[in-house]
């Protein structure tokens, strides 16, 4: 196939399968992957000779954004040493992606959620959590994002990640998480 | 030594049955020390002098009320030698050598439709062995000696009045055998947390003893630190509702709320100075946690505390002028107090690795607190200014200590079996006891200044 064969093909196969991607829902999705599978299968079957291929798709900068932003909010929690808000230096990785996610996307903006365990009053806790919450919010503005695209809200020890009373719940329940 | 010890066996034995309650009660109180230190009486079931069936619950509630207060200690109607409804009718010698220092009889008489006349009277029994049917010269005149009569009142009440009649009962009681105030006819506020419910969290004001409860806030996202007016008719509170701190008023009987703050941060710790006019609060607007007072009808702030450390838990003196507060100025968070008028900060507390939550007693002469000792928080008390810290408590991971008005009882926050519970602790440390929740947590306890 040479390259005027193959830039033609993409020029039908890609908004075609946009579309298709646009106007179904995830059920229909699936519905026509197994669809295409069996046609697959006939066609080997039929021994006709000829093989069915898919060509890999463009993403376009929204696909690409949200694709990003779900793997963002997966990996989204900085977790803390006990009565301490320094950002450990194993999360520098996770926390550039977010940084430079944020800075090539100025519009969106992000909430950081500082938390802590159970240990220590509930008052003082709302104190901690603030502060771990900015220690990631300064982290990310040194790394160039700007500061009006963070918002930074302390719950304290008032919504754990792990209701229980154990050094294994401590640590989940200490932790910043940005949300999106 | 017999004697106190069969005594205390009988009331270990019956605490139950005396404390069961029916089944719609939120909290169930459990004593688990401090009984063998308190002072044997009794509360005699009221004769009932009416036809048909006699109203129930009265002395059952009195008896719980001073038991549960730490300094009494009730004997179960099983071992009391006769059921006396007046004076007259008490057998001295009988009721002495068990022990008992004091006994509440009465009677209950109908009146009118749903209405009871209520007389009782709070007889010494030391007393009244040496003196009772005597006669003495008072004024120049030969009458029958009645100082071992304490108390004796008479009241007409409704037949829905018979608990909060109870508790008045309590109070006199109390004040009568300790002079002072009784604190049965308050109310607590606190939160509670229930993940299974779509609006898990609940602000929630019962009775002093958990009954009648009336929740007043329900809310998909955290309430904290509530807070009474000193009238006992509001409270003030920390709501996430917004999904950020923002610090509410809320009436308690009309239900009317005003939004107090939205700054930027933290809005946290609302309390209510004495004269009711004025909030201490925590806000971050200006970069970190520090301590302000609003004035509550112009909303006009006083920064209290500049430090760039955490500055929070504000709490009032007794007098107005003066705040405790938690800082961790000096590295640690520990108890300091600064002068509203000069300014001048302190720092009141130097024992264990933390100190946390302060709050002054009633009288002004000691500060409660959550202390951190080797890693474990429990509530202690230390005097004002200066002195040796007393830890309270042995329960773990103790928090959000309040304390009656009449400053003998700190109900507060612990965990109990995995599970955030509400406990007393009486000032002196003796008694203790332990009211845990249905389901879910019950978190924040804040007892109501005197009512009515």
């Amino acid at each position: 196939m040479n390259a005027n064969q193959l830039l033609k093909s993409l020029l039908i196969a890609v908004p075609m399968l946009t579309l298709a991607a646009c106007s179904s829902s995830q059920g229909a999705d699936d519905a026509a992957n197994q669809q295409t599978n069996q046609q697959q299968q006939q066609g080997r079957d039929s021994g006709s000779g000829v093989e069915l291929d898919a060509a890999e798709r463009t993403k376009t900068p929204e696909e690409i954004r949200a694709e990003k932003m779900e793997t963002l909010q997966r990996e989204n929690i900085i977790y803390f040493a006990f009565d301490d808000s320094r950002v450990s230096s194993e999360y520098g990785e996770l926390l550039a992606d977010h940084a430079e996610f944020l800075v090539q996307n100025p519009n969106v903006d992000v909430t950081i959620e500082g938390h802590a365990d159970e240990r220590g009053t509930p008052e003082y806790n709302i104190a901690l959590g603030e502060r771990r919450a900015k220690a990631v919010a300064q982290y990310l503005q040194n790394l160039g994002v700007s500061s009006s695209q963070i918002e930074t809200v302390s719950y304290g020890e008032e919504k754990p990640l792990v209701n229980a009373s154990t050094q294994a719940a401590y640590a989940k329940n200490r932790r910043a998480v940005l949300v999106y | 030594m017999m004697k106190k010890l069969l005594l205390l066996l009988i009331t270990a034995a019956a605490l139950m049955t005396l404390l069961q309650r029916p089944a719609n009660a939120s909290l169930e109180i459990v004593i688990t020390d401090g009984v063998n230190s308190a002072r044997p009486i009794a509360v005699v079931p009221f004769r009932w002098l009416g036809e048909g069936p006699a109203p129930q619950g009265l002395t059952e509630v009195i008896a719980a009320d001073l038991m549960r207060s730490g300094k009494f200690n009730p004997i179960p109607q099983n071992a009391m030698p006769q059921m006396p409804s007046s004076e007259n009718e008490i057998d001295y010698p009988s009721w002495a050598s068990l022990g008992v220092e004091a006994v509440l009889v009465g009677t209950i008489e109908p009146y009118a439709v749903d209405r009871y006349t209520v007389s009782f009277q709070i007889v010494d029994i030391l007393r009244g062995q040496i003196t009772s049917g005597t006669r003495m010269l008072r004024n120049g005149e030969l009458v029958t000696a009645q100082d071992h009569i304490l108390d004796a009142r008479r009241s007409v009440i409704n037949g829905d009045q018979f608990r909060q009649y109870a508790h008045r009962i309590s109070d006199v009681f109390y004040e009568t055998m300790t002079g002072e105030r009784g604190a049965f006819m308050t109310r607590i506020a606190y939160v509670t947390v229930n993940h299974n419910d779509d609006k898990p969290y609940q602000l929630v004001v019962a009775d002093y003893d958990g009954y009648d409860e009336k929740v007043l806030l329900r809310s998909p996202e955290p309430l904290m630190s509530p807070s009474w007016s000193p009238d006992g008719n509001k409270l003030a509170y920390v709501s996430f509702e917004n999904k950020r701190p923002e610090i509410f008023i809320q009436d308690i009987y009309t239900t009317r709320r005003e939004k107090m703050t939205n700054f930027p941060g933290i809005n946290s710790s609302p309390v209510w100075s004495p004269n009711g006019e004025r909030l201490a609060m925590v806000l971050s607007k200006d970069g970190n946690p520090e301590v302000y007072v609003m004035d509550i009808n112009s909303k006009e702030l006083q920064r209290v505390t500049r430090h760039h450390a955490i500055d929070t838990e504000p709490s009032w003196a007794p007098d107005g002028k003066s705040l405790l507060f938690t800082s961790e100025r000096g590295g640690r968070p520990q108890i300091y107090s600064v002068n509203l008028d000069s300014g001048q900060v302190r720092r009141l507390t130097f024992e264990g690795e933390q100190n946390l939550g302060g709050t002054w007693t009633p009288n002004g002469q000691q500060v409660v607190m959550v202390n951190r000792t080797q890693g474990n928080y429990h509530i202690a008390k230390q005097d004002y200014p200066n002195g040796a810290m007393q830890v309270l408590t042995q329960t773990s991971l103790d928090e959000s200590p309040s304390l009656a008005p009449n400053g003998s009882m700190v109900i507060y926050s612990t965990t109990h079996n995995n599970q955030q519970v509400l406990a007393l602790v009486s000032v002196d440390g003796r008694f203790k006891a332990r009211l845990p929740a249905r389901e879910g947590e019950v978190k924040s306890p804040a007892w109501s200044p005197f009512l009515r």
